[in-house]
């Protein structure tokens, strides 16, 4: 056998999965979402017509899309900051040389991230019951009356972002205690020869060369957010009042329960041009951040 | 502020943090073991006051758990061997084999990483059911037999491999695949771990993909069976909170048991470019 040919042997079964699985159906959306394909489409493909920007016009005209969009976008400028937040401040923790017990703290902390969220989203849903959750039972020990956490159309989102610190902070948790492992020591050391303060030296030292891993996190956990769609599918089922539907759940029913497939593939590609324009101008920023 | 109370307090904040984070999981596990309506007294109760193991026989009794459970394993199986032989082949390929056109097609490789899998699933869903193949087991597998980030991570792991040790390989008269099955996958073997690990986790706690691809409950895995469940059975706690527990155990133990490598793979995979 010759090496050219080899290489195509070796390269053949996962270059067939992705560009029959992956690829092709990508390009296919856009053309789908070109169409009015629904039910009838489904039935006779005689029916399928080609409409152009159509649904997108349609789309941009329906208020259930702009507030799929606001809880969306909720979600991630809530929750992003919040749950990096949260993973900084514990990793802060767990890299502190004061701490006994690393790895047991890391371990329990990370506990949420490898579960099922269908299974601990079943289990929150209890915690935040109005009436026996433990959430309302703690809080009214402190005097605050119980709050209708999933079933309040206010509170239905904050509990989903709740929800998802919860489950992901850990994940975050563990890149960024290896970005504030990679610091070099005599850095702080210099600074306390200085007389720099904890947080100067977290200001001027741990920030900085934090950078990099810190927008990545903030990347990768922004795609991610985006990505709604099990939480409120199984706590709320959207509502109340379509208050948690996100724009992934929009294009699952326009998609899987009304059969409007050429609705749902522009949907699908709106967010995906959305989440790309984010993801590039956080790019740019931080490049910018970065040379400033 | 002295070293010991600094210590304390970073200590107090820690188990804090662990309470929270651990908690559900504790409790999810305890209030499994109650009898019907027990979870649903106030104040709400920590432990069970006559443990019972109810809740799973009629979760493998009546609601068909068992089935689910055999679904979820052979599923994530599949994806896991599937994945990992076409993964670790295009990502030595990648790394060690010269082809034309190496550096665009991985480029592209690299491009599909930014596209979010849900885009794909429309047409997806459409060529499966013209296949024939909605509702069974290679709707949900086939999609996910190769992943570009699991040919990125295997193509970086796989350049630290020497060329000459090839090169001699070859010159004295080794085929390809002799040369891949012989000596490069034991070279891989750490990188074989890790992905295995990661594939194994994602496949069992996906599900957007299943809940589209498997129509029908004979093939619905383990989340899909409890969302179906937790929609007809809202009221019954104790019974859903044993269903959490059948779903979240396994990939919970499995992370205890490899932590090192899954870990290891997490940064791997985030250091991207």
């Amino acid at each position: 056998m010759k090496r050219p040919s080899a290489a195509w042997w070796f390269l053949a079964p996962a270059m067939l999965v992705l560009g029959v699985f992956f690829l092709l159906p990508v390009v296919a959306a856009l053309a789908l979402s070109l169409t009015d394909y629904d039910l009838y489409a489904l039935a006779d493909i005689r029916h399928l017509r080609f409409v152009a920007l159509h649904n997108y016009w349609d789309l941009l005209h329906q208020p259930a899309f702009w507030s799929a969009l606001g809880h969306t976008l909720t979600f991630v400028v809530v929750g992003v900051p919040l749950s990096i937040m949260v993973s900084l401040g514990m990793a802060l923790l767990l890299n502190s040389p004061l701490v006994r017990c690393k790895s047991f703290f890391r371990t329990a902390l990370f506990a949420p991230v490898v579960t099922t969220v269908v299974a601990v989203a079943v289990v929150w849903r209890y915690i935040l019951n109005t009436k026996y959750g433990w959430l309302n039972y703690v809080l009214g020990l402190v005097g605050i009356h119980p709050v209708d956490w999933l079933g309040d159309p206010h509170w239905a989102m904050p509990s989903i972002i709740l929800f998802a610190v919860w489950k992901n902070f850990g994940y975050n948790m563990i890149i960024l205690l290896a970005g504030l492992q990679a610091i070099p020591a005599d850095l702080y050391e210099a600074a306390r020869i200085d007389g720099a303060s904890a947080p100067q030296q977290f200001r001027h030292i741990t920030l900085p060369m934090l950078g990099p891993t810190l927008l990545m996190v903030a990347i990768l956990t922004v795609s991610g957010y985006f990505q709604l769609f099990a939480e409120p599918y199984v706590m709320t089922e959207g509502g109340p009042l379509q208050s948690t539907t996100s724009v992934l759940y929009l294009m699952y029913n326009e998609g899987f329960k009304w059969w409007n497939f050429g609705m749902a593939s522009a949907v699908a590609f709106l967010l995906f041009v959305i989440m790309f324009a984010v993801t590039a101008l956080m790019l740019r920023l931080g490049r910018r951040g970065a040379t400033a | 502020m002295s070293p010991r109370i600094a210590k304390a307090l970073v200590h107090g904040l820690l188990i804090g943090a662990v309470l929270v984070a651990v908690f559900p999981l504790l409790w999810m596990l305890s209030v499994s073991f109650m009898h019907p309506g027990e979870a649903g007294s106030l104040p709400p109760p920590l432990l069970p006051s006559h443990p019972t193991w109810n809740n799973y026989q009629a979760l493998f009794v009546r609601a068909g758990v068992g089935r689910y459970l055999f679904n979820s394993l052979a599923i994530s199986t599949a994806i896991t061997v599937l994945s990992l032989a076409f993964n670790l082949m295009a990502g030595y390929a990648f790394a060690k084999l010269r082809f034309a056109g190496r550096e665009r097609l991985f480029r592209g490789l690299l491009g599909m990483l930014v596209i979010p899998a849900q885009v794909a699933m429309l047409p997806l869903f459409l060529t499966l059911k013209y296949m024939g193949l909605v509702n069974s087991y290679a709707a949900v597998v086939l999609p996910a037999a190769a992943t570009a980030f699991g040919i990125f991570l295997v193509r970086q792991y796989a350049r630290g491999i020497p060329d000459e040790l090839l090169e001699a390989a070859r010159i004295d008269g080794a085929s390809e695949w002799r040369i891949f099955g012989q000596i490069v996958l034991p070279l891989l073997k750490p990188i074989m771990v890790t992905l295995a690990i990661f594939t194994f986790l994602t496949a069992w706690n996906d599900f957007m993909w299943p809940l589209i691809a498997l129509t029908g409950q004979e093939h619905y895995t383990l989340p899909l069976g409890l969302a179906s469940l937790a929609r007809e059975h809202a009221q019954d706690s104790e019974l859903m909170m044993a269903g959490s527990v059948v779903t979240v155990i396994p990939v919970l133990a499995l992370f205890l048991a490899m932590q090192r490598y899954y870990i290891e793979g997490l940064l791997l995979g985030s250091v991207k470019g």
